[in-house]
């Protein structure tokens, strides 16, 4: 199979952007300054981020469509108001991990952004339990970029008048060279921030001129330091078909009035671990010394009992140490747990820490 | 002060006397990215030629260290383990990563000299 490109590509080419392969497309790794600057720059200053090989997922429909959907997410899509977000996951039966989400209400129907290595799967799932009622278009059309960092507001406003406007995880339509463009304010790095869905056309002419504002190009290699640090979940590693929202630790993502009906694809599954808990939580951890444990490390108790693994870890710039997030046996979870990461055959010492690492700096106060 | 000579592991060496001091060449560096950990051998440990002494890690992965020759760990440098960026910044001199006691000096022969290696090195990154 082919690898995909985006419509940045060249850009990220001249930029002198190092590549890796991932789901398929040609994906900037990181740039010369390197995955430490690039990271620090974010979160001083505003990193711009490729990521149109995530799934655009439009779907279009009445009255009906909202109660459909109700019967697949876990949301209480009925009160959601127009422009405004929610996080959300596609499950299986057993409340398994389809995809983790973010589901836009527009105008005549949905937006959904979809993980890229998953978005295909996605789109057969949904059309299936669907049945093939509404207008559905995963968008290849159109790219998808990130603004992060707490200058992006100001840039990204020089360009589109009227996004200082928006507050946290809502969006609307604005126009670009007299072609409609999606923001959102939202992100992946715990940062104020900004997603624009635009047409391909566009997207290197856009992100040049914030480029010329004082943005800078962030690789991948960074976008995941940054989300580690903030505690945010990444699909195929913290989460997947065998992990439920509930050990997660994401049942705030589950809206409280669709607990007690149920009704929606899992909700047996979800009812049950709300009400007898689980057996195994995510977590985040801290090393003690400046060991890095990365995915797949074993995690011991003080007994040398194996209670668990590890789902990400690197080495946070902004923390300045190592950070990670994995999943432990429950009774095990409490912060300030003393655990024991084997790295290299050696066990190191670590302790059950709250998540974020680093703080969220979020706007919830909306300009309006 | 001795040529230096080079590895196909990417490590340099420099002789003085029967002391040998080895570190990760520029261009190991490069290839890496930002290293944010270091771990080495322990003082007095003898190591075999081309065998593990230490491990260095960037933000994405870890890697190990090779000793180009055997010996014995005579000195390390706690400096790059308390501040690995050191390594980024000046691989080729003060971010050396352990001296040994050689103990065979004909083990040095099958090593590269600057210009080899900068050609090997070359090859090897396209």
């Amino acid at each position: 199979m082919e690898i995909k490109k985006t419509s940045l590509y060249q850009l990220h080419q001249n930029s002198k952007a190092k590549f890796v392969e991932f789901a398929g497309y040609q994906m900037p790794i990181q740039y010369p300054e390197g995955i430490v600057e690039e990271h620090k720059f974010t979160r001083n200053h505003s990193g711009i981020f490729d990521v149109s090989h995530m799934g655009q997922l439009f779907i279009y429909g009445d009255d009906n469509l909202i109660e459909d959907l109700e019967k697949i997410f876990p949301l209480n899509l009925k009160n959601l108001k127009l422009n405004h977000s929610k996080y959300s996951f596609l499950m299986n039966d057993e409340a398994g991990i389809y995809d983790d989400l973010i589901i836009t209400k527009i105008e005549k129907g949905f937006l959904i952004i979809l993980n890229a290595a998953c978005k295909k799967n996605d789109f057969k799932i949904l059309s299936r339990l669907l049945n093939n009622k509404y207008e559905m278009l995963l968008d290849n059309e159109r790219s998808l970029i990130a603004i992060q960092g707490p200058k992006s507001v100001q840039i990204l406003s020089d360009t589109i008048n009227g996004v200082e406007n928006l507050s946290f995880m809502s969006g609307n339509w604005f126009f670009f060279q007299e072609q409609k463009i999606y923001i959102t304010r939202s992100g992946y790095t715990g940062e104020d921030g900004f997603e624009i869905s635009l047409p391909n056309n566009c997207a290197e002419n856009f992100t040049k001129k914030l480029i010329e504002k004082g943005a800078k190009l962030i690789g991948l290699g960074a976008r995941d330091t940054l989300r580690l640090e903030a505690g945010l979940c990444l699909y195929g590693h913290e989460l997947d078909k065998d992990k439920t929202p509930v050990e997660a630790n994401l049942k705030w993502a589950i809206s409280k009035d669709r607990i007690s009906k149920g009704n929606f694809i899992g909700s047996n599954i979800i009812n049950k671990q709300l009400t007898d808990g689980v057996s195994k939580i995510r977590v985040g951890i801290k090393p003690e010394g400046r060991i890095i444990a990365r995915e797949k490390t074993k995690i011991f108790n003080q007994s040398d009992l194996h209670i668990g693994e590890i789902t990400s870890g690197t080495f946070g710039p902004s923390v300045n140490g190592p950070v990670a997030m994995g999943y432990v046996e429950n009774e095990f979870s409490k912060k300030n747990t003393k655990i024991f990461l084997e790295v290299r055959g050696k066990k190191h010492p670590a302790n059950i820490c709250g998540l974020p690492f680093y703080k969220k700096s979020y706007v919830k106060g909306a300009n309006k | 002060m001795s040529d230096v000579k080079f590895s196909k592991e990417h490590e340099w060496i420099t002789l003085e006397d029967d002391i040998a001091t080895i570190g990760i060449t520029k261009h190991a560096t490069e290839m890496l990215g930002d290293i944010v950990f270091a771990e080495l051998p322990e003082k007095g440990a003898s190591v075999e030629k081309d065998g593990t002494a230490g491990v260095v890690e960037s933000t994405k992965a870890a890697s190990d260290v090779y000793t180009p020759i055997s010996g014995e760990v005579v000195d390390t440098n706690q400096s790059i383990v308390d501040d690995p960026s050191k390594i980024n910044e000046d691989p080729e001199g003060s971010a050396w990563f352990f001296k040994l006691k050689m103990k065979d000096k004909a083990e040095l022969d099958s090593l590269m000299n600057k210009e080899e290696y900068d050609k090997f090195a070359k090859e090897s990154a396209s």
